[in-house]
């Protein structure tokens, strides 16, 4: 069986590993590195629930193998909060806005919108619904993630006070 | 699920790529973005015994517009969503991109494994017929250039034969007089479609529509020009009644199928409002 070694950054550590080629990048992260907070739901692109940042963007990493990471930069939802004590605003935001119930839905969604509050200060219902899209959540309805999305764009752009 | 073994095979030129695809051959899968492959190996669709990785291929991910846009097959769609030489000589394609998948989903996945992968309701290739575009495909006994209109043969059977890479897509840059309009169903944003109709025309100097190509997709074997359609536009004075019949004409040219999420015949519905919507809209438009 071919084996292959790998050098990968997750959330600023490289990591050295050898994978199967079949392994997919969502079991590496969960298995070999033990980031579960990467969830899986569908693998076949559909949920969302495995959305990760690769070299700055979201991307599927049920969608990816793993050896296709090999010099790459991924970004997961534990790097996130900056410490145990705090939240990252879109968090916060989570929370406050009671935008999940189970919450296996949450880290693909926190990873999908990352890159959209940080480029938006005061999106439509419309843009934020778009942004939403690719990500399904059983619980929640989706308008409170509508909310919670409001007030992480209104979090992050604050006029800081000196 | 998981995908079945397989070997792994990074090509870092094209010229490794047709090297490993003339060795492994029938064997062998191409894997761009994945984003189609990679499902079908999860749901043990497929079960390639070997996956040449193209991604590492540096030369086949180019914007270029000389002339002639040139654009190379692992251009991802988030780049073709946001290129400034896209936008400006194939807008169409600017157009169409916000309803291929979803943004996580575009990050990947790539224009020529979308056109390669052939998915009837697929808004690409439905795009490059409307534009007219020319594909270009390599393999060990040369290159080879195939117009677009004889490219999708069928659900998920293309042009290329097994040994050849499509390597490009040349498209004339659409013209600033050139109109053009998209229009899709789908259930949910980012859904593939249940219809849709991608289409470019140009308006003479007495007001007649020139060169039309209506394209749809969703709603055939792949996606097809409106031949039927083309004939009563081309050369026509727009009218209400001339729009009319010409929506209503494609219907000669779909043979949509029922599944699931909608009947064959409210497809052929969906086709002729949304042509007749689209060329509203292009003749609408206004242009330079
Ligand atoms: C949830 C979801 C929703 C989607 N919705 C849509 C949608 O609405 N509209 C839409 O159009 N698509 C949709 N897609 C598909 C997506 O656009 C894919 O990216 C695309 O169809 C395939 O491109 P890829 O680069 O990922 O190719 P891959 O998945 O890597 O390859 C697809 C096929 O093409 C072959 N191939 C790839 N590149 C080449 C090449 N250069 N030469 C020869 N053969 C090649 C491969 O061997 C494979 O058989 C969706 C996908 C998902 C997961
Ligand atoms: S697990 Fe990846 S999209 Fe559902
Ligand atoms: S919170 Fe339960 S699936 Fe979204």
């Amino acid at each position: 069986m071919q084996k292959l070694t790998i050098e990968v950054t997750v959330n600023g550590t490289t990591y050295r590993r050898e994978v199967e080629p079949r392994r997919l990048l969502s079991d590496f992260l969960r298995h070999d590195l033990g980031l579960t907070g990467t969830h899986v739901g569908c693998e076949h692109g559909v949920c969302g629930a495995c959305t990760i940042l690769f070299d700055g963007e979201p991307a599927r990493s049920c969608l990816m193998l793993a050896v296709q990471a090999d010099g790459h930069t991924i970004t997961t939802v534990e790097a996130l909060a900056p410490d145990e004590k705090h939240l990252h605003p879109l968090q916060q935001a989570f929370r406050e806005a009671h935008a999940l119930q189970c919450g296996y839905c949450t880290p693909g969604f926190l990873m999908s919108l990352l890159p959209f509050v940080e480029t938006h200060a005061n999106p439509t219902d419309e843009e934020i619904r778009e942004a939403l899209a690719g990500n399904l959540c059983r619980c929640t309805g989706y308008q409170h993630i509508v909310e919670a999305v409001k007030l992480a764009c209104r979090l992050m752009h604050a006029p800081q006070e000196a | 699920m998981k995908p079945p073994p397989f070997e792994y095979v990074a090509a870092h030129s094209l010229e490794e790529a047709l090297d490993a695809l003339a060795t492994h051959g029938w064997d062998a899968k191409l894997l761009a973005g994945g984003q189609s492959l990679i499902p079908v190996l999860n749901f043990r669709l497929a079960s390639p015994a070997v996956l040449i990785d193209l991604n590492p291929v540096r030369e086949l991910a180019f914007v270029e517009a000389n002339g002639v846009l040139r654009i190379g097959a692992m251009t991802r769609q988030r780049t073709l969503e946001r290129h400034e030489h896209i936008a400006r000589y194939a807008p169409l394609i600017t157009a169409a991109m916000p309803f291929v998948a979803h943004p996580q989903i575009r990050t990947r996945g790539t224009i020529g494994g979308s056109l390669a992968h052939c998915d009837p309701a697929a808004e690409l290739p439905a795009v490059c017929l409307a534009l007219d575009a020319t594909l270009v495909a390599r393999s060990h006994r040369g290159e080879r250039t195939i117009p677009a209109r004889d490219f999708f043969f069928g659900l998920f059977m293309t042009a290329l034969e097994p040994d050849e890479i499509l390597t490009e897509i040349r498209i004339p840059p659409m013209t600033p007089d050139t109109r053009y309009a998209f229009r899709e169903v789908a259930r949910r944003h980012g859904d593939f479609a249940l219809a849709g109709v991608a289409l470019t025309l140009r308006l003479d100097a007495e007001g007649r529509i020139q060169s039309p190509r209506v394209a749809l997709f969703g709603v055939h074997d792949a996606a097809v020009l409106a031949e039927s359609a083309m004939r009563l536009l081309d050369g026509a004075t727009p009218s209400e009644e001339l729009l009319r019949e010409a929506a209503h004409a494609v219907a000669n040219d779909i043979e949509p199928s029922s599944d699931v999420h909608a009947s064959a015949e409210y497809r052929t519905h969906l086709a002729q409002v949304l042509t007749a919507r689209a060329l509203h809209d292009a003749l609408a438009q206004t242009t330079e």
